[in-house]
């Protein structure tokens, strides 16, 4: 059985290594910085004990006020899991940071949020369309597409 | 199959023995030419018939079952629906090459059996370099393939193309070297005479490794399966005639099967002891093996999958070449050992254990392909 | 004299044979050997996300059958098991044997349908292919019975299953099940050790393991490298810890493994249906859900091990009738990302090799 990691001691963890990185922490999630996202993500991958080496899945959802980006880790070597979050405020243009860098199979569901609900993510080395074509206009998945 | 029956007694009543080129009265080529057209024509649409029924066969189903009396009839129904469809020219294609194309590919199935016989001496012309004449005559549609691929402005045709082209370079030595052996036996080139040396033992018997190199050389020539990389349909769609639509198609399909038919008749004429047989009719008998030949190669097509295009080379080169080298060797010394002609069975036997110990040894010692490449 | 040479690109799709559908794929190639690869997809993007989010939560099962047409029953199963995670919903015991037992037969049939398509890629003229029809047509007999489809199922429901199944269903079942088994061993004999299809697939295409857990490589893929990486064992749903199976793993990550791993887990599959069927006690096959429901505010991701790898649901709900957010995690979509690395320099024909030992659905990876 995969155990779903308790989200305080991590994020105790996450906050003695990367100051300032967390802004919120639920029984289910660890919400942190954008701009700390991919040291959180690098600490979780790279951390004897956590060894999150496996993304399985990116999901981005859309809150009017603001998206939230959910990542959903698992490590093989301890199965154990985690849901990481992000939050981009701005509606215009929000920006994470990459995680193709760590992990590659970001690379193909960034694109795909990208493409479809908008969220830039900054380092990735091929940040394109991917189901629609390059001239479409607009992001499809937004709750205010019309 | 009436008609080749009535031309051929019609050509016996009359007194035609062999003919010696060039020496005949114009009705034996009039009446040989409609017989060879007629001839290739419905042999194709037999093994049409023989392809679709027996990998239906193979594949657990059924097969054409609807047209005629069990699906007899479907080929020339297909040939309708193709007669009436439209045939598209692609805009940059080089058009004259690409109109010439089928023709080119087509014409030399037809041609190759002017030296074959259908009975003793019941053929259109006799050549005495008869082999050769085939030889020579079945390469040139590899210049019609590699026209068809050129000219379609198309990168699987073109691909296609250059792979045919590739693997008959390669696959002509082998089978020439087999062809060889058996000229040496015979004594003879002519297709008429090698088919009279067979009277008492069929060559098949006494050349199993030319056999064996013939069949395979020749499955590679005619792109059957496994080595139908030039059409390959899961990669390049349908390999140089991708292009091709309508009757244009249907005369690389005719030319295909065409291919097919000839190479089972130059194995049954060389290997199966041609018309020679007891009880039926030489004609009918000659018909029979090519149907066999053709069912074996349909076998393969049924059962095995593609190689890799290094691979087809490495076995063309590294395999069939040395083998037939060895085949030719080895058969040399028993005719000039003057191997007494009531002992030909002897030297089947001989030759059998040959072909058994060099292809389980040779298979071990080769590697096939080279693989991946550095980029 | 030097010729000059110069590399070109093809456009493999998304009109080709061996694409499994539409996808595309722009290849740099010299000569034969691909130098470079580019796949392109969304030729068959239907906006499904979208879709069900304007949808009930029972009306989007349908749309889920549509993601992996060779595999609706997996799909159906990780979405219900998403929504019943969120409105905590218990299934009754005998929807909980039903489920297992369709979605095995499920993957029997898919593993049938994707070494067939290999072997169809690999050049082999349509023989194994049909004998692999031939047996999934007797399992799609079996799905027909029960909700009447054969291909879109649309049988699982949020707390069980659609319908009871008829009295005829167990003695076919038990008829298929003795019978697979012969056909399997036959088909192994067929292709494992045919010298052309070893010497077009051993070798080719090697994934290395670290990749493979890299890209997020699941399902056969990832359990060819070497890594016993199984939903059904390491997570397990419904109640496949009930079940004793093993995890057939590859050792070199190439083409053949890959296609072995499938082979073996045929095998798995019918252990489980065998157990399954002495086990299966009688009783409701639903439980007590309206058509309508509304679950408590939150989300919840729900996997299966589908036959193509882990097929996931992240199910985003508002408290309304319709999810807010479903998020579908496409397995194909995460083991296309290797493509690039394994057919890298190897020929065009090996490409379609490496790519058709993926057995992907394009109706998953555009969704």
């Amino acid at each position: 059985m995969t155990t779903s990691l308790s989200t305080w001691e991590v994020s105790k963890q996450i906050s003695e290594h990367v100051p300032g990185a967390i802004s919120e922490t639920t029984d289910a999630a660890i919400v942190v910085n954008g701009e700390s996202l991919l040291n959180v993500a690098a600490f979780l991958k790279n951390t004897a004990g956590l060894d999150f080496d496996y993304l399985t899945t990116i999901t981005a959802v859309d809150y009017y006020q603001y998206f939230e980006v959910v990542y959903l880790f698992v490590s093989m070597e301890h199965n154990h899991s985690l849901v990481l979050k992000a939050r981009c405020h701005t509606r215009d243009n929000p920006t994470l940071p990459s995680l193709v860098s760590l992990w590659r199979s970001a690379d193909h569901q960034e694109r795909e949020i990208y493409d479809l609900m908008g969220i830039t993510f900054e380092g990735h080395p091929n940040m394109k369309r991917i189901v629609l074509w390059p001239e479409f206009q607009g992001h499809p998945q937004r709750k205010d597409y019309l | 199959m009436v008609i080749p029956n009535i031309a051929v007694d019609a050509v016996r009543h009359l007194g035609a023995v062999a003919p010696d080129w060039p020496g005949h009265p114009w009705w034996h080529w009039v009446v040989f030419t409609l017989i060879n057209i007629v001839f290739i024509l419905v042999m194709i649409i037999g093994v049409i018939y023989i392809e679709r029924r027996a990998i239906a066969w193979f594949a657990a189903r059924t097969g054409p079952n609807r047209t005629g009396p069990f699906g007899l009839l479907q080929a020339i129904a297909d040939a309708i629906k193709i007669l009436l469809k439209e045939f598209i020219t692609p805009m940059n294609a080089d058009k004259i090459v690409f109109w010439i194309a089928p023709a080119v590919v087509f014409a030399p199935v037809i041609m190759i059996f002017a030296v074959v016989p259908f009975m003793n001496g019941a053929m259109l012309a006799d050549l005495n370099i008869g082999i050769l004449f085939v030889v020579a005559i079945s390469s040139i549609s590899t210049v019609g393939v590699f026209m068809a691929g050129w000219s379609s402005s198309n990168k699987y045709s073109m691909i296609g193309a250059m792979r045919l082209v590739a693997s008959v370079i390669s696959y002509e030595i082998p089978v020439v070297l087999a062809l060889a052996g058996v000229v040496l036996i015979a004594g003879s080139l002519s297709l008429n005479d090698i088919v009279l040396a067979q009277q008492t033992v069929p060559f098949i018997l006494v050349q199993p490794l030319g056999f064996f190199l013939l069949f395979v050389g020749g499955c590679a020539e005619i792109n059957r399966s496994p080595f139908d990389l030039m059409e390959a349909d899961s990669e390049l769609v349908a390999g140089f005639h991708t292009e091709y639509s309508g009757m244009k198609f249907a005369m690389y399909y005719l030319g295909e099967y065409g291919e097919a038919v000839v190479m089972a008749t130059i194995i049954s004429t060389l290997f199966l002891g041609g018309w020679q047989w007891p009880f039926l009719p030489g004609w009918l008998w000659l018909i029979l093996k090519i149907f066999l030949v053709f069912f074996t190669m349909v076998w393969t097509r049924a059962t095995l999958p593609r190689v890799r295009i290094d691979q087809l080379m490495a076995v063309a080169w590294k395999f069939l070449f040395p083998l037939a080298l060895i085949n030719l060797l080895v058969t040399a010394l028993q005719v000039l050992a003057g191997w007494p002609e009531d002992l030909l069975w002897l030297m089947g036997i001989v030759n059998y254990v040959l072909l058994g110990v060099l292809i389980l040894l040779w298979s071990r010692m080769y590697k096939v392909g080279w693989g991946r490449i550095e980029v | 004299m030097q010729l000059r040479t110069e590399p070109y690109v093809l456009d493999m799709g998304p009109v080709h044979p061996s694409t499994h559908g539409v996808f595309r794929m722009r290849v740099t190639l010299d000569g034969e050997a691909v130098l470079n690869l580019e796949p392109v997809f969304g030729y068959l993007h239907r906006g499904v996300e979208k879709l069900a989010e304007e949808r009930a939560y029972s009306g989007v099962i349908p749309l889920t059958d549509r993601l992996d047409y060779v595999a609706s029953m997996t799909n159906n199963l990780a979405y219900v098991l998403a929504v019943e995670k969120l409105a905590e919903i218990k299934v009754p015991e005998r929807a909980e044997y039903l489920r297992v037992i369709m979605s095995e037969l499920q993957r029997i049939s898919a593993h049938l349908v994707s070494i067939g398509s290999f072997t169809n890629d690999s050049g082999c003229y349509f023989t194994p292919f049909l004998y692999m029809y031939r047996e999934r047509e007797k399992i799609v007999d079996l799905f027909d019975m029960v909700c009447g489809q054969r291909l879109l199922y649309n049988y699982m429901r949020i707390g069980g299953v659609s319908q009871d199944i008829p009295d005829e269903f167990l003695p076919a079942l038990r008829k298929v099940v003795k019978h697979l088994p012969g056909r399997i061993n036959e088909y192994d004999r067929l292709l494992s050790e045919n010298e052309i299809f070893l010497a077009r697939t051993k070798g080719v295409g090697i994934l290395p393991k670290e990749t493979a857990i890299n890209i997020g490589a699941s399902g056969p893929v990832l359990r060819s490298t070497g890594i016993e990486w199984d939903i059904r064992k390491k997570d397990p749903y419904s109640i496949y810890d009930r079940f004793d199976f093993d995890i057939p793993t590859g050792e070199a990550g190439d083409c053949y493994d890959r296609y072995y791993v499938r082979l073996q887990e045929m095998r798995q599959s019918i252990r489980i249906v065998e157990q399954a069927l002495k086990q299966i006690p009688s009783g409701p096959v639903k439980a007590d859900v309206p058509q309508l429901i509304r679950p408590p505010v939150g989300e919840a991701y729900g996997h299966v091990e589908g036959p193509t790898g882990e097929v996931g649901f992240h199910v985003v709900s508002d408290g309304g009738i319709a999810p807010y957010r479903c998020h579908i995690r496409a397995p194909s979509l995460m083991n296309l990302t290797g493509l690039y690395d394994m057919s890298v320099g190897w020929k065009v024909q090996d490409l379609i090799v490496i790519f058709g030992s993926f057995a992907i659905t394009m109706g998953e990876i555009d969704r």
